[in-house]
């Protein structure tokens, strides 16, 4: 019975597919009109989380190319295992519209694509080294014993300290999930407070019109930020 | 596993009586549990989070007082918790308040602090949920952003259902990750400066065995008076958890020596008073096992499943951290219309999942 349940779910899925597929194919040849202009001035910065054993370069190279082909300007490449890191030299030889996101810059429209690469190594762990950082502080401000049940911290010192070991970029206002499940694979906790994330399924069945779709999607979203 | 437990599930959105109402219900609890078994076929996460979204939505929608969407919020969460602990799931998390939710209007942040503390004090009653299911809640968050009556609730329900362990209920109030990792982070500060100031007195103590130039028995005996004086500390350095982190070998063996260390180096104190100078120039390292351990959520393990109702696909500042290799699942119901169907959809999307999921986790 559980078995059957999941073959019906599996089909269902199938279809859905298809009917997606199709869908992509018409956004792709500017068929459907709601999807011919995008609002593409709301997505200051976009993350593009993959996993890690799908990471073929060809795909990346050329969702990179559809990605500036929008007019997106700021793209994070992320996966946990920093395959991608690693790759960086490569990935922005063969794309020449890119050039790699220093920690300072501010998100102005550019002629080239900035791209920065991160894993997970960049999440948690960058925490860690910033607690260090404030813990250094907290020692040496020598006051410690007045402290006990208070707030020592702020968020605001918290980021800054998170930025002098190199782990707190630009947040995403977009995150594409390239992967078999939505789930955002430890990407910085920190900056993905608000940031809209989406499904995208396996890189190598990317498709264009799904991009399109899903930046749509996005740009047609109001926040209350919890008012 | 499902729970067999007197089935009240239906009663908290049912109205009206009669025969007919009582036979229907009947029906659909057994299907629902048939429903149940089927699935405990496959795999059943351990541990679910919800952000309740909509509820105001739901209030326009249905053209009620604003405050009735809450309340309407409130019984779907109820026939949710129901069915969660039915299918055996042990942790259920509730986005119920964020700090960014104080920045509402006054009225409407008052009329939800007085329906939290108007359920928080019928969740002690014996008929409750939490006796029903033998749930320990959990009330997770700043605390003290909360005024004093509803603080001092959620203390009251938290300590009157310590001792149940058959499932619990983390009620995230007054929360959002990045106030939970800054916390975390000022508890790992606070518990490696002790840990300094512990390894600091010794080094002081060692540079009074050398400056004190008394015979080793005499200086022997000040210093084990100075270390019985000094309760805390000296407990810190019997019990072996004053200098315990990688950086201090040195300390540990120092302190698990303690007589030969006065007897024999005290002659030698130029030598060790030299070393723990070195010493008192190291600071305790903060690792990220410190960090995970003054979380908030380090009462349970990180969620399997992660649903926002109302079809947002964003966290909102919600168990980031936490959610690292979790599914999340956005349904289009408003909050208040959630009910089995999307559990059920849920569940089977978790265990279409959850192999894939498993692996990542033991990547980490």
């Amino acid at each position: 019975m559980w078995h059957l349940l999941h073959v019906t779910i599996h089909l269902c899925y199938f279809a859905i597919n298809i009917a997606n597929a199709l869908e992509s194919h018409l956004i792709s040849k500017g068929l459907l009109r709601r999807y011919k202009s995008l609002h593409i001035s709301k997505l200051q910065y976009l993350a593009i989380v993959i996993e890690s054993e799908d990471c073929r370069t060809s795909n990346v190279i050329e969702l990179l190319q559809w990605l500036a082909d929008l007019g997106v300007k700021h793209v994070c490449l992320y996966d946990m295992e920093g395959i991608l890191k690693k790759s960086k030299d490569f990935i922005l030889e063969k794309f020449d519209g890119a050039t790699l996101f220093q920690e300072n810059d501010v998100l102005l429209d550019q002629p080239l694509m900035t791209l920065e690469f991160a894993s997970l190594s960049d999440g948690k762990e960058a925490v860690a080294k910033a607690a260090n950082v404030l813990f250094m502080k907290y020692l040496k401000s020598g006051s410690t014993s007045s402290y006990q049940g208070e707030q020592i911290f702020t968020e605001s010192q918290m980021g800054e300290a998170l930025k002098t070991v190199g782990g707190n970029g630009p947040e995403p206002d977009l995150l594409l999930v390239y992967g078999p499940a939505r789930c955002h694979l430890g990407f910085p906790a920190w900056r993905i407070r608000y940031t809209e994330i989406q499904h995208m399924g396996p890189l190598k069945s990317m498709k264009y019109g799904s991009l399109i779709k899903a930046i749509y999607k996005f740009t047609m979203v109001q926040q209350n930020y919890g008012k | 596993m499902v729970t067999s437990v007197p089935n009240k599930v239906g009663n908290y959105s049912s109205t009206g009586n009669g025969v007919h109402k009582l036979f229907f219900d009947d029906i659909t609890n057994f299907l629902r549990r048939c429903l149940f078994r089927v699935l405990s076929v496959g795999p059943i996460p351990t541990h679910l989070a919800f952000i309740m979204d909509g509820n105001r939505r739901y209030a326009k929608k249905q053209n009620l007082k604003e405050g009735e969407g809450h309340k309407a919020g409130y019984l779907a969460l109820m026939s949710l918790l129901c069915y969660c602990y039915e299918l055996g799931i042990k942790y259920v998390t509730i986005y119920a308040f964020s700090i960014e939710n104080f920045k509402r209007r006054p009225d409407e942040v008052q009329s939800l602090m007085d329906l939290m503390l108007e359920k928080m004090e019928a969740l002690l009653m014996e008929e409750s949920i939490v006796s029903q299911y033998g749930i320990r809640v959990c009330f997770i968050g700043n605390l003290r952003l909360l005024s004093e009556p509803v603080r001092a609730a959620a203390e009251k329900v938290m300590k009157v259902t310590s001792n149940n362990s058959k499932a619990m209920l983390l009620v995230c109030v007054a929360y959002t990750a990045s106030n939970e990792i800054v916390h975390a982070v000022e508890g790992s500060c606070k518990e490696k400066e002790k840990e300094f100031r512990l390894c600091n007195l010794n080094n002081n103590v060692m540079d009074d065995v050398k400056e004190g130039e008394k015979v080793n028995g005499m200086v022997v005996h000040d210093i084990q008076d100075f270390y019985e004086d000094t309760s805390v500390e000296s407990q810190g350095l019997k019990q072996g958890k004053g200098c315990n982190g990688a950086p201090y070998h040195a300390c540990e063996s120092f302190e698990s020596n303690w007589d030969q260390v006065l007897t024999s180096k005290a002659s030698k104190s130029g030598e060790v008073s030299e070393g723990f100078r070195n010493l008192r120039q190291e600071v305790p390292v903060i690792k990220l096992v410190d960090i995970e351990k003054h979380m908030y959520m380090a009462v349970a393990p990180d969620p399997d499943m992660l649903i926002r109702s109302f079809g947002e696909s964003r966290l909102s500042n919600f168990l980031l951290w936490q959610t690292s290799n979790c599914q999340l699942y956005s349904p289009a119901a408003l909050w208040p219309e959630i009910g089995l169907s999307q559990l059920v959809w849920a569940i089977l999307k978790f265990q279409q999942s959850h192999s894939y999921l498993e692996k990542k986790m033991k990547q980490l």
